[in-house]
């Protein structure tokens, strides 16, 4: 009985919040959807004019902020997805004028600004119908339960007033009855609200989701973007290398081989200056080598292929100056590129940990969720970390997207930081490797 | 002293060969794969083993298990693992069965032959030889953990000294104190990390395990 007791509060819960978003359905309609549809027609009439090159713009752009609004009511209230469609701004040329007609061209071009124009059309309609009928249902229950009553209390029923299908009202009964009519209208509008922000969410989605062309458009220039973005990263990552061997290794791999020429020379003549020669050899052969290793490590570090993602996120957390506690589920490998571009991630991330965070420990978990390869580093430091504050995660950013990944940063002033990244990917050679320690 | 090798790369086994025969080792087999290092290990029973971490078949990390595996079926078969790059992993997982007699050193330090001989030596006789680089990184480390926090700083570096493999004269030498003095740190580490008297090679160990897992 308490448990009925509780489902019918929630469900009047839901159906009253529900109630009242769908009031503001109708109000958005009226209050800026009418408007801005007399703005198109306005617009379109006065382009003639040259005053609709500057409206045309603003109408639209007011157009695209209205239709956000309402594929996030889609998502928050009702749960259903809606992705924005518009196509990405072109290159714009400096010139004012020149700027303006190409910014018009951008968005008349588009498809979306037409399926928006079609659902601003339908919206008002729609809107203020679904919206509506929750609460007047509820209001027109509620004048049956009060209004009749109070009238007959104080005997001032006109003859011939009526509620719902009792009509005229003559006796007492009647007036029960029309309560009893009421408080089924008020039931009847709560249970019905959630359902019409749905219905109103899905003729939302008919026309403000992508269609299945925009959708591939927008792949199609994240990709191209991407690839642009990895082949210009790849030339200048082998440029880098390039130099660091050029300036590195191979430089001194020719003093070496100098001092070496020149001992072999002096050998016979002056053997402790042959010696000292030697000794200066062995420390440039030294160098060269520890430079090499550092190239290697950052080409990819032999960690990574050694022990695989796991092994190398264990060594990255065990070389931090401070407690990193690592978490590693992996039922398999990934495929290299993948491993690769987490590795630098984490990398990236637990450098950020060690050199801005200022935190005393942190925590590192790598887990595949069943489509994506997902890794956690949080710090217990001062927060206030962003993507803009020159931290490299910009950077490891372009690099999960060349791969579908994504990065999202978490970090409140005063901490904690959370940094998440995913990778869609498939794992080859299944096997259990499940690890959990603080190094 | 009888040693087996175990590098794939020819030009640089035959160096180590040369090198380690100069200082009267007895290199008694040199392989280049790991399945026949880890049969080498059981047959030979060497006084010691130089590996190199990546062998064939796979050239990944199969020097370091087989010096692992090998030392789980010989207990205590000294190791001395080199590799061209150092991870405190790999440091761990070579000493964590405690038995000492186990070196990690980059193969860079062979140039420094007389300090490589040492260390060879070193291992054999079940200390431990740690390279620099693998220490340096864990004197960076602040830790607030129990018990290494409760080390000054001298014992620490001390600490890390004695991970390197080196003696006591030797770290009184590059700490410009007594040796009397360095005892004493040392003493005091034993203390403060809980190792109870007993051998002191194999406290040594100990230390310098619950240093690379701090």
């Amino acid at each position: 009985m308490a448990e009925f007791g509780d489902d019918l509060r929630s469900g009047v819960r839901h159906g009253a919040v529900a109630t009242v978003r769908g009031l503001a359905l109708p109000v958005l309609a009226l209050a800026l959807g009418l408007p801005l549809f007399l703005a198109w027609v306005l617009s379109s009439v006065l382009v003639v004019a040259g005053i609709g090159l500057v409206l045309l713009p603003l109408t639209i752009v007011a157009t695209r902020n209205l239709a956000t609004l309402h594929r996030r009511f889609a998502t928050e209230w009702s749960g259903v997805a809606i992705a924005v469609p518009y196509r990405p701004a072109p290159a714009y040329s400096r010139f004012g004028p020149r700027r303006a007609w190409q910014r018009v061209r951008w968005m008349l071009r588009d498809p979306a600004t037409w399926r928006d124009l079609l659902w601003l059309l339908a919206e008002v309609p729609v809107g203020l119908v679904l919206g509506l009928f929750p609460g007047a249902a509820i209001a027109t229950g509620i004048e049956g339960i009060v209004v009749p009553q109070l009238l007959w209390t104080l005997g001032v029923l006109p003859n011939g007033f009526g509620f719902g299908t009792i009509w005229p009202i003559r006796t007492h009964t009647d007036v029960w009855l029309a309560v009893g009519e009421g408080v089924l209208l008020v039931l009847v509008g709560l249970l019905v609200a959630p359902w019409m922000l749905r219905v109103h969410a899905l003729f939302a989605r008919l026309l403000l989701a992508p269609t299945r062309k925009a959708e591939l458009v927008l792949r199609v220039s994240h990709l191209t973007r991407t690839r642009t973005e990895t082949v210009d990263a790849q030339a200048a990552e082998l440029r880098r290398i390039e130099r660091d061997l050029h300036d590195g290794a191979q430089a001194r791999l020719v003093a070496l081989s100098m001092s070496i020429g020149l001992a072999e020379d002096l050998i016979t003549r002056d053997p402790e200056g042959a010696r000292a020669l030697l000794v200066e050899a062995r420390r440039s052969s030294g160098e060269a080598l520890s430079e090499l290793r550092d190239l290697v490590a950052g080409i990819h570090p032999p960690v990574l292929a050694e022990r695989g993602l796991d092994g190398a996120v264990r060594a990255l957390a065990m070389a931090l100056p401070i407690p990193v506690e690592t978490d590693v589920d992996l039922p398999g490998r990934p495929q290299a590129p993948v491993e690769s571009a987490l590795y630098f991630a984490a990398a990236e991330a637990l450098t950020n940990v060690a050199k801005h965070s200022g935190a005393s420990a942190a925590r590192v978990r790598l887990e595949y969720t069943g489509t994506h390869l997902r890794l956690a580093v949080q710090d217990t430091g001062r927060g206030g970390a962003s993507l803009d504050a020159g931290t490299g995660l910009r950077g490891v950013a372009r690099r999960l997207s060349a791969l579908d990944g994504t990065l999202a940063l978490s970090s409140p002033p005063d901490g904690p930081t959370v940094v998440l990244m995913e990778i869609p990917c498939v794992l080859s050679s299944p096997k259990t490797s499940r690890s959990s320690e603080t190094a | 002293m009888r040693v087996v090798l175990a590098e794939d790369l020819a030009l640089l086994r035959d160096g180590l060969i040369r090198l380690l025969s100069a200082y009267d080792f007895d290199v008694v087999e040199a392989v280049d794969n790991a399945p026949s290092l880890l049969r080498a290990l059981t047959t030979h029973r060497p006084d010691v083993a130089v590996i190199d971490v990546r062998l064939p078949p796979t050239f990944t990390d199969e020097g370091l298990r087989a010096a692992i595996q090998a030392r789980a079926e010989v207990p205590g078969l000294p190791v001395l693992v080199l590799s061209q790059h150092v991870e405190q992993l790999y440091a761990r997982e070579l000493l964590s069965d405690r038995a000492g007699g186990v070196g990690y050193l980059l193969k860079d330090r062979v140039s420094h032959v007389g300090q490589f001989v040492d260390s060879v030596r070193r291992v054999a006789a079940g200390g431990t030889a740690m390279d620099p680089e693998v220490v340096s990184r864990l004197l960076a480390r602040r830790t607030a953990d129990e018990p290494l926090g409760r080390l000054t700083p001298r014992e620490r570096e001390v600490l890390g000294l004695m991970a390197e493999g080196r003696s006591n004269a030797a770290i009184a030498g590059r700490l410009f104190v007594t040796e009397k003095a360095v005892g004493k740190h040392i003493n005091n580490i034993f203390g403060k990390l809980g190792l109870p008297p007993s051998e002191d090679d194999n406290r040594r160990v100990l230390a310098v395990l619950a240093y690379l897992n701090g």
